[in-house]
């Protein structure tokens, strides 16, 4: 796996693959238990923490792709969940149409304004794009909030139907939902390794590291860090109308806040930022200590997640810019 | 669509505009002083004026002190948790990639803020009876004297920071340092003391317009995020570094979100404001005043 940061040998050249012996095998028994998870697990409160933890280590993958490997620090990635959640949930609630093709149609409105949104702000740097981001998150909660065609501050309800793939609705069964948003993550997983051995992983590595360089041997950085957005964006537009779906019901406040954001890039970061596997190791640690914390402390009244969530976020920067991830490869490699 | 106001609503927002510009001026020059000292946001500002607002309401609810007294404990306190944060978390991230030195202190952010929440609950809470408070008439219009003592003691603090940035020795090396930091340490100039007192005066700007803004704002833990985001914006319309620039930033950004308010509707005053951070940094990226 390539180390997030220098000094790893080679900033431009992913660190050496260690191929671990037998890490197939892992791989196949990672996998084993995560089908056979809904089986062994009957309660809905343990497949409703597990659903949770996959959607979001699904968005944390998504937003590393850009932030992680290409060095764009996004603090505005609620947008696109909100334009999947949105854009699925009209197509049903105005038009009556098929949640599905409104996943596709959120995924394209998700990429379009994705396109929209990096085609002036990558012309900024560092604090500066996180902070324009910041800005268009916040516009565009302010005029979700105010829009009553998408149900303003009352936000969308949507209908409630049978269990059936088709409605995309399994309400008695779960498990269904399980299996979606656990492909969705494998396929978030797979696009990530693709890219990570891929001439554009090198592209972004390469502008992340150094974009000044980068365009000095011929990258067209701009063109990639939209690619790297567009990806992105569509992944987590998907898991917008995950969402949508699964709780049917959306408002600003659940897909478009700012805390949103914050809580995929903490994720991916905690775990590992840059990494093929920080962020699902982020979301495996930290989303059941939330759910934890919840249970314990009641509600969210007394913020002992976010305060564990704050401190660790800080250690990472400070000790190990890696995360939890790179600090276990540093430990094998005693 | 645009709603037209009388001239007397038009002044009256106008001039609160301008007296709360005053306040975000003094808290964007604290993030300001840090970004044009070492190159860092700190993302933790907004939670360090709510540490100030809090600080002022404890000092009132506690000992019965009033917020116009407690100004000075504010001020020391924040210097001493810049000071810290300093020591603790900037001084070793310095050389640090991009992502590590934005979520260094936005940990930190979310950390102070849960704390809040932690210790605090997250209940709304006012200094009930402050010395100053009720409305006063000027230029015919009325405004609040809380807003407008506090918008003359920001500019006070303003210019005090002014002077001692520009005409005081400390404030010459502040300046050397900002400009070159390999050179002001062949000059003899400690640069690590001065990252650090740099550090304990934008955190002191903060803690005083805390203290002021407790008079007449609730306190709640929550309460930094919004000045935060004007603060950023303010210093990126005003430029990066530049103090002077932010005092300008600050009313124009007072000023515009007022208008927002009164001329399209209160509700999208805050997108009027984030418009102009985008529009700003897109056309001129190193701001009105900025120097690169």
């Amino acid at each position: 796996m390539p180390s997030a940061h220098p000094p790893s040998p080679g900033p431009t050249s992913p660190a050496p693959r260690r191929q671990l012996p037998g890490g197939a095998v892992l791989l196949g028994l990672l996998l084993l238990a995560a089908l056979s998870f809904p089986y062994l697990f009957q309660l809905p409160y343990h497949r409703d923490v597990v659903i949770k933890l996959y959607l979001f280590a699904m968005l944390a993958q998504a937003w590393n792709i850009l932030a992680g490997y290409c060095g764009q620090v996004s603090l505005g990635h609620a947008v696109f969940f909100g334009a999947g959640a949105y854009t699925s949930s009209i197509w049903q609630t105005a038009w009556g149409g098929s949640p599905w093709v409104g996943l596709a149609a959120g995924i394209v409105i998700a990429v379009a304004l994705s396109l929209a949104i990096g085609y002036p702000c990558f012309r900024l740097r560092g604090h500066y794009f996180a902070i324009a981001t910041i800005a268009v998150g916040e516009i565009v909660h302010t005029l979700a909030i105010n829009w009553e065609f998408i149900g303003g501050a009352r936000g969308l309800t949507l209908p409630i139907r049978k269990d059936s793939l088709a409605d995309f609705q399994f309400a008695t069964a779960k498990y269904p939902y399980y299996y979606i948003i656990l492909g969705l993550l494998i396929l978030c997983l797979l696009a990530s390794w693709w890219i990570e051995r891929a001439r554009v992983g090198y592209y972004l590595r390469a502008i992340k590291e150094d974009s000044d360089a980068a365009q000095s041997l011929g990258v067209p950085i701009t063109r990639y860090k939209l690619i790297a957005m567009a990806v992105s964006a569509g992944f987590v537009a998907a898991g917008g109308t995950f969402y949508a779906q699964y709780v049917l019901y959306i408002d600003p406040d659940s897909v478009l806040p700012l805390s949103l954001s914050i809580l995929v890039c903490v994720l991916a970061v905690i775990g590992g930022v840059g990494t093929l596997w920080g962020p699902l190791v982020g979301s495996a640690i930290l989303i059941p200590l939330s759910e934890f914390t919840r249970v314990k402390f009641g509600g969210t009244g007394s913020a002992v997640d976010l305060l564990i969530y704050g401190a660790l976020l800080t250690s990472v920067a400070v000790f190990q810019p890696a995360g939890l991830v790179g600090l276990v490869q540093r430990l094998r490699r005693r | 669509m645009l709603n037209i106001p009388s001239a007397e609503v038009l002044l009256q927002g106008i001039l609160n505009g301008i007296l709360m510009g005053c306040i975000y001026a003094l808290i964007a020059a604290g993030l300001s002083l840090i970004f044009g000292l070492m190159e860092i946001v700190n993302f933790a500002h907004g939670e360090f004026l709510m540490i100030g607002m809090y600080t002022a309401f404890w000092m009132y609810a506690l000992f019965a002190l009033d917020p116009l007294l407690s100004v000075p404990v504010c001020g020391a306190a924040l210097f001493v948790l810049g000071w810290l944060t300093h020591k603790g978390i900037i001084r070793r991230i310095l050389g640090a990639p991009m992502l590590a030195q934005i979520f260094a202190t936005f940990g930190l952010g979310i950390f102070l803020r849960a704390l809040a929440q932690f210790l605090w609950t997250p209940d709304f809470r006012q200094v009930s009876d402050p010395w100053i408070q009720g409305p006063v008439r000027l230029l015919g219009v009325s405004v609040g004297l809380p807003q407008l003592v506090s918008s003359l003691a920001s500019l006070l603090a303003f210019g005090f920071l002014y002077w001692f940035i520009t005409r005081t020795e400390t404030g010459a090396a502040l300046e050397a340092t900002a400009q070159d930091r390999q050179a002001a340490a062949l000059m003899g100039i400690d640069t690590e003391k001065i990252f650090t007192l740099g550090w304990g005066i934008g955190s002191a700007c903060v803690g005083v317009a805390g203290a002021f803004l407790a008079m007449f704002f609730y306190v709640f833990p929550y309460v930094g995020s919004l000045f935060a985001l004007l603060a950023y914006v303010i210093v990126a319309l005003g430029g990066f570094g530049s103090v002077p620039g932010s005092l300008v930033a600050g009313i124009i950004v007072g000023v515009i979100e007022v208008m927002g308010g009164l001329l399209i509707a209160p509700a999208f005053k805050y997108v009027a404001v984030f418009l102009l951070y985008l529009i700003v940094v897109l056309i001129r990226p190193q701001g009105l005043l900025g120097k690169f």
